[in-house]
């Protein structure tokens, strides 16, 4: 049995580690190293808790292998906040109570985030497809998605 | 207890205003630690081998080949348990089946290994010799008298002989003459509906952390809405004494009534004694589906008959539900809510609890109730459109009120249905005009909501800020509702209070997070600890005044002598009296134990606008309005949240959700992929309106909310989805085949 | 005497009784006093019931007060999710 030693950038950080070839991403993130921010709903990639992003681009790290991570940049929701400062996606989401349980809002954050990275001024029509791979139980989406478009609305406003 | 509170009327500083949540920067930074987030030095990885069978005697289980493969620390199967007291049996079974298999997933051993990998190879080494029987997962074949049967001798004796043994129990509630009353009718409506078993599809998959010591002392670490039940059920499964099990409520990723019962934990339990190390079990996704607790699947005869002028002069209904491999469905609740909304002088309804090859059902959002108002505000619809009547104008006219002899048996005080249907009809969405394919459907709901055992501790510190400490997890907000009731009784602000969730070692027995309680049960004792400490802190100023403690009253945060004959005193703010309680007696806590009956019924009334696509059958929801009575909304984005979050679950049961069982009994859809829940973009905005009837049990008036908005979707729905098709649609989920198919139908008839 | 109310397939243990009567005080003597009455209510009974006292439901509180007049309505034990 002999793991694979990967190096690669996550939140910024250089970083080292060992894994088996199997190990998905989220297995290595979470229990390799400790970032257990990102969850695992499903581990099939039909519910979006584990969402990061790698080379800016959004996937669920439960369907990629820790050992692809070589060489890539990956952030995620441990990331998204600057030292104390919390992301406005981040704030806004409590303001509106856009989260009851919590367990999704990671991977929502993190792919609300990617949106409006490509595209600052989306219609109601275009979060929902965007969000459509995160699922949520207890809100109904509906202060999510309005948590989203606020966000982007003051972010538009501030730049 | 009796909750005589008088209501005050009184003006409110924090209850009904929107402050963040405490555990908000945690839940969106990703440092909140849910079940499987927690570590433990030298942990192990617990799995569990499952049943390849829906009904099977297991004839033999050799785990020698596993025990050998290294890294293996301990295998479990139900040999490792002793017997166990009655009232846990069945749950012991669940958790690891005994002479029999009874469903698909049904665990069967367990390992502990020293890595996830081990653990997934020891499983295969497990050589389990199966004797297959036969098997029934339909809840309408399992009780004909010749069907495969689960169980032996648990008919209980309300039963008539004759039947089926899976038909474990009969229950029949209402008052009236039927026969009379359907006699009184124009016309009478009777059909039978059916609905498909769905899942609560919480996000996070159930896990918890054992660790046990060989002098018996055991903690775990769990996700789960009632850790004092885990504590209690766990230790009696395992013969230990409750105080020697510490258990530790994990932040909670959904639950809504299937994280009220164990599954992994008295295994881990076994395991980490067996092994003497840490134990760490986490479901995967296709095992919670297979093997956690879904709701019943059922089919429901109703006959509601209504005069021309739409009263309803008879309503009568026969339910069956399958609850699972175990006796205990959800049925006597349908029977007992299905017509509560209604005032009726000739109401019956006759429940059957059967057992099946599937899952044993697990509590979900009013259990019971949805499919029984699906069944009979499906019903009530027809009956009014069939003599052209407004389906909201019958609802009021038969509408149940404050002295209504609810057709469960008791009368009703205050309550806020009308309030709904009023609320209802003068909303614009009510006249907003439909285009073409499109169809506009309402539905009443009703649920109970409990109380239960509650302990609340309120600390004040030193620097004059309090804690509060509760024993149920927060599974929606209710740490932010709990901070707001007792800064609302101290008098101070929202962020000089924070609440935690104790583990069974800081508190006495409490109740599950359930029945929509905790606002309501937990929030009473709030206050009522609150109070306690305010009277302490009278106590105090009163010593430092010099005057009686009677002569002092608390008012915004400070002691104040009460009265001109008092004494002149500035007021003593509450941090200024915390300053000095090592100088007048010693710390200042408040804290209330209570089993808090009483709880206020809720009601509402949905009202969902479709579109059918006539090509595919499938059915877009174009706008969704929630009316219900929360009592008091003590944080009102949260109530919306409650509000829109069943009525969307009832979304995907009424038009997506479904277990699909094989003619082999094996579960063929366990995974997100194919059972599909509701996702962002199948979705509009969930409009709420929130009505507020006091509830004269609770000193602000709350009720539950949490559970009556799953009740009316399936009905609402359903209605509109008829109305836009030209057919009435009789079963759920109104998939697009389904729909497909009533349209082909209706059109070559 | 308190008049209990009893649902349809509890009434059929109770000799065929919609109403029966028993002597109560409270909620304790009242189902205590109903098994002695009925004992073919015992089971259902023993496996757990709700009552309403005047339109609120208790489970457990055996020292809950119950007048002469109340309306008193045996239930099934209410389950929540």
């Amino acid at each position: 049995m002999s793991q694979l030693h990967v190096t690669t950038k996550i939140n910024g950080d250089e970083t080292e580690f060992l894994c088996e070839a199997e190990d998905t991403l989220l297995d290595v993130l979470r229990d390799r190293l400790g970032l257990t921010g990102t969850k695992e709903g499903c581990g099939t990639g039909d519910c979006g808790a584990c969402s990061v992003a790698v080379d800016g681009r959004l996937v669920c790290s439960c369907l990629m292998l820790g050992a692809e991570a070589e060489g890539r940049d990956i952030a995620t929701i441990e990331g998204m906040a600057t030292g104390d400062q919390l992301h406005p996606l981040q704030q806004k989401f409590i303001e509106m109570a856009a989260l009851q349980c919590g367990i999704c809002t990671p991977g929502i954050l993190v792919a609300a985030q990617s949106l409006l990275e490509r595209n600052p001024d989306p219609s109601e029509e275009e979060v929902r497809y965007w969000l459509a791979g995160n699922l949520c139980r207890c809100t109904g989406y509906d202060k999510i998605i309005r948590a989203v478009m606020e966000t982007a609305a003051d972010m538009r406003r501030a730049s | 207890m009796a909750l005589d509170d008088t209501k005050k009327t009184r003006e409110f500083k924090v209850v009904g205003t929107r402050p963040d949540r405490p555990d908000g920067i945690d839940k969106v930074t990703g440092r909140a630690r849910f079940g499987a987030d927690m570590v433990a030095p030298g942990m192990l990885t617990g799995r569990i081998l499952r049943s390849p069978h829906a009904h099977a005697r297991i004839v033999r289980i050799d785990a020698s080949k596993a025990k050998a493969l290294s890294g293996v620390k301990a295998v479990v199967t139900r040999a490792d348990f002793g017997e166990v007291p009655e009232d846990v049996a069945d749950v012991l079974d669940n958790c690891m089946a005994g002479d029999k298999v009874l469903y698909d997933g049904h665990a069967v051993a367990a390992v502990a290994a020293s890595s996830p990998a081990v653990a997934r190879k020891a499983l295969k080494l497990i050589e389990v010799e199966y004797e297959v029987l036969p098997h029934v997962t339909d809840v309408d074949e399992a009780i004909k008298p010749d069907a495969p049967v689960l169980h032996e001798g648990r008919q209980q004796e309300t039963v008539p002989e004759g039947m089926s043994q899976n038909v474990i129990a009969r229950s029949e509630f209402g008052h009236g003459d039927i026969e009379a009353g359907l006699k009184q009718a124009d016309r009478v409506v009777e059909r039978t509906y059916r609905t498909a078993a769905t899942h609560q599809g919480y996000i996070e998959p159930h896990a918890c952390l054992a660790t046990m010591g060989s002098d018996g002392r055991a903690d775990l670490w769990v996700c789960t809405q009632g850790h004092y039940m885990v504590r209690n059920t766990c230790a009696a499964i395992l013969g230990m004494e409750q105080g020697q099990l510490r258990v530790t409520a994990s932040e909670i990723g959904g639950g809504f009534g299937g994280k009220t019962v164990v599954f992994l934990e008295p295994v881990a339990l076994m395991l980490a004694k067996k092994a003497g190390r840490p134990v760490k079990m986490v479901m995967s996704r296709s095992e919670v589906l297979r093997a956690t607790g879904p709701t019943s699947s059922t089919s429901i005869d109703v006959k509601i008959g209504m005069t021309k002028d739409g009263k309803i002069t008879a309503g009568f209904a026969e339910l069956r539900y399958q609850g699972g491999a175990y006796p205990g469905s959800p049925v006597d609740m349908g029977a007992m809510s299905g017509f509560a909304p209604y005032d009726l002088e000739n109401v019956k309804t006759l429940g059957w609890d059967v057992v099946t090859n599937r899952p044993k059902a697990a509590a979900y959002r009013a259990p019971g109730a949805p499919m029984a108002a699906f069944a009979i505000e499906s019903a009530i619809d027809e009956a009014a459109k069939g003599f052209g009547l407004d389906p909201l104008e019958v609802r009021l006219m038969n509408g149940a009120d404050e002295g209504t002899k609810a057709s469960y048996g008791p009368t009703y005080p205050a309550i806020g249905l009308k309030a709904t249907l009023e609320a209802a009809k003068l909303h614009p969405h009510w006249s907003a005009p439909l285009g073409e394919n499109q169809g506009r459907g309402v539905a009443c709901g009703f649920w109970f909501n409990f109380g239960g055992d509650t302990c609340v501790s309120l600390n004040i510190t030193p620097d004059g800020t309090v804690t509060v400490s509760e024993g149920n997890p927060d599974i929606g907000g209710s740490r932010a509702s709990m901070t707001m009731m007792a800064a609302e009784e101290l008098g101070i602000p929202y962020d000089q209070v924070r609440t935690i969730i104790a583990d069974t070692g800081s508190l006495g027995q409490n109740e599950v997070t359930d029945g929509s309680r905790v606002t309501f049960a937990v929030g009473l004792a709030t206050i009522k600890a609150a109070e306690a400490a305010k009277k302490e802190m009278c106590r105090r100023a009163a010593l430092v005044w010099g005057i009686d403690e009677e002569a002092v009253e608390w008012e915004d945060g400070a002691a104040r002598p009460a009265g001109p004959n008092a004494g002149k005193f500035p007021p003593m703010t509450l941090k200024e009296i915390a300053a000095i309680a090592s100088n007048t007696g010693g710390p200042i806590a408040g804290h209330h134990e209570v089993n808090a009956e009483g709880a206020g019924v809720s009601f509402a009334t949905h009202m969902v606008d479709v579109e059918l696509d006539r090509d595919t059958g499938s059915t877009k929801i174009l706008r969704y309005t929630v009316f219900q009575d929360a009592g008091k909304a003590v944080h009102p984005s949260y109530v919306e949240g409650q509000f829109q979050g069943g009525a969307v679950q009832g979304i995907g049961w009424a038009l997506n959700e479904e277990y699909i069982y094989g003619d082999d009994g094996i579960l063929q859809n366990a995974g997100f992929l194919d059972y599909r829940i509701p996702v962002a973009s199948d979705l509009p905005m969930i409009d709420t309106v929130i009505l507020e009837i006091p509830n004269p049990g609770h000193p602000y008036g709350v009720r539950g909310v949490g559970e009556t908005s799953i009740v009316p979707p399936l009905a609402a729905i359903a209605n509109a989805v008829s109305e836009a098709a030209g057919v009435r649609m009789t079963q759920l989920p109104m998939s697009p085949p389904r729909v497909l198919a009533a349209l082909q139908a209706k059109a070559e008839s | 005497m308190v008049e209990v109310l009893l649902w349809g397939s509890l009434a059929d243990q109770a000799e065929g009784a919609r109403k029966v009567e028993v002597e109560a005080a409270t909620l304790r003597e009242l189902l205590d006093g109903l098994g002695e009455k009925f004992p073919g209510l015992r089971p259902e009974l023993e496996r757990g019931v709700s009552v309403s006292i005047d339109g609120r439901v208790y489970n457990d509180s055996w020292f809950q007060p119950i007048a002469p007049d109340s309306e008193v309505v045996l239930l099934k034990r209410l389950k929540g999710g």
